[in-house]
């Protein structure tokens, strides 16, 4: 169970706890600026804080307990001279760190190992608590990856990294858009996996090419490594052989659009979702905010709205703003509208922690 | 010798006091700032090592013109100041 989450905004880095009385906003840092991401390290404990300080740039730090501390940021190398490499716009594509869009850490055997993603599409490794980064070459010089293009933001971005429970040397990589990644020689080579996802926004040839897919976010289950999940553009897609194949789960009221996705930590079969109206409007169907959750593997889903706003509610959660805890029973998510609520009961009932943050990028449990 | 100095607003992140240098370009000016402060490498310029997108330097009251070489000469009696754009919300 875990009694701290930390939420990242707009305007900063809000620590939110538990106590008797229930959940309340209890701290801040980076007031003022963005933070984008944070990762807790289950491992030392140690927490990571990805800002993004806009004109100058992006940034890591570390706590350790002692006060945060700017570390390394992930650094692209020198491009080539007379490479020529242009985005899907036409422009020369800036080998340059734009958002830091995934933070991982590595196997439990392997202190100190951990995993950033970024746009413009770049996977990085350190192996010192983020002291160092280096770019995975391998991933970045695949022919694959010149064919990544930019979803929501102008350039590819990298933003779901699952390292496989039974051997960290396995790593699935997800990007949108590219599809998804996969290495089981620890970033040696790659292999492009996620036959059966389905792509309405490309040219008829493409659909259903692994490549053209926009996966939003790919978790794996931590208790059957086998099991993903995928919160796609098109829909939402569920995979039991380790991410080769998908199969679409259609059907699901009020919509199978949206960005995050959780699994339960101990059931591969229970995973919940945040839907909303398809890209052209990115709002809750009918200004009602539900979480849908199936406990099949995605052959029935449940709207959970109890709680949460059932009329004009303009809600957007991102990627990363849903959360789970290792317990399974808490969740919490937020929103582009600063609202961030929490359940402790598997979703069936939400409570309102705040209406007034900033925008909110994303949710993660702390403890 | 020529004097770099800072916006006001970087030095919230990473103090960057004036700092007189030997350097005759722009480049070099600003690689001896760095050398004494790493940290503010990356806050003034990209990965590759061009003036980030939103930052701009004044020569002498002038925008520099090479914004990626960084190769505009610097006089000893110039100050090199470094600012951003004020824009975001």
């Amino acid at each position: 169970m875990s009694d701290t989450m930390l939420v990242s905004t707009r305007k900063g880095l809000f620590r939110v706890t538990r106590d008797g009385g229930g959940w309340a906003v209890t701290g801040v840092d980076f007031l003022g600026d963005n933070v984008s991401l944070t990762l807790t390290d289950r491992r030392d404990g140690t927490h990571y804080a990805a800002l993004d300080h806009g004109h100058f740039g992006v940034k890591l730090h570390r706590s350790s307990g002692a006060g945060w501390q700017e570390i390394a940021t992930p650094t692209y190398p020198p491009k080539p001279e007379g490479l020529e490499e242009n985005d899907m716009w036409g422009r020369p594509l800036a080998w340059s760190t734009v958002r830091i869009w995934a933070l991982e850490a590595g196997g439990a055997s392997e202190p100190g190992v951990l995993w950033c993603g970024t746009i413009p599409g770049g996977l990085f490794r350190s192996n010192d608590h983020g002291a160092s980064w280096e770019l995975v070459r391998s991933l970045w010089d695949h022919p694959g990856r010149k064919s990544w293009m930019g979803g929501g933001a102008d350039l590819p971005g990298l933003h779901s990294v699952c390292v496989d429970p039974r051997d960290p040397a396995r790593v699935w990589i997800a990007v949108s858009t590219g599809g998804i990644w996969f290495t089981e020689d620890a970033g040696a080579t790659w292999s492009q996996r996620g036959e059966g996802m389905r792509a309405d926004h490309v040219p008829p040839e493409l659909t259903h090419a692994p490549i053209a897919q926009d996966v939003h976010c790919l978790v794996q289950s931590p208790s059957d490594p086998t099991r993903m999940w995928v919160q796609h553009h098109n829909g939402i897609f569920v995979s039991s052989d380790e991410g080769r194949n998908f199969r679409e789960l259609t059907g699901i009221e009020p919509s199978v659009f949206g960005f995050p996705v959780v699994v339960h930590p101990r059931d591969p079969d229970t995973a919940w979702f945040v839907p909303g109206i398809k890209d052209e409007k990115r709002i809750p169907v009918g200004g009602r905010l539900v979480v849908t959750r199936t406990r099949d593997g995605g052959r029935s889903f449940q709207a959970l709205g109890y709680g949460l706003p059932d009329t004009h509610a303009y809600d957007v959660v991102w990627r990363h703003a849903l959360a789970i805890d290792t317990s399974g029973d808490r969740l919490a998510f937020g929103s582009t509208t600063g609202n961030l609520w929490v359940s402790e009961d598997q979703g069936d009932s939400w409570t309102c922690v705040s209406n007034t943050l900033p925008p909110i990028h994303a949710v993660r449990f702390a403890g | 010798m020529p004097i770099v100095t800072f916006t006001a607003n970087i030095q919230r992140h990473v103090a960057c006091p004036d700092m007189e240098v030997a350097g005759i370009t722009v480049r070099q000016a600003l690689e001896e700032v760095f050398a004494a402060n790493p940290r503010a490498r990356g806050y003034v310029l990209d990965d590759q090592g061009a003036l980030r997108r939103h930052m701009i330097v004044f020569l002498g009251g002038e925008v520099i013109r090479d914004r990626i070489g960084l190769s505009d000469r610097v006089d000893p009696a110039d100050t090199i100041h470094v600012f951003q754009a004020l824009s975001g919300g």
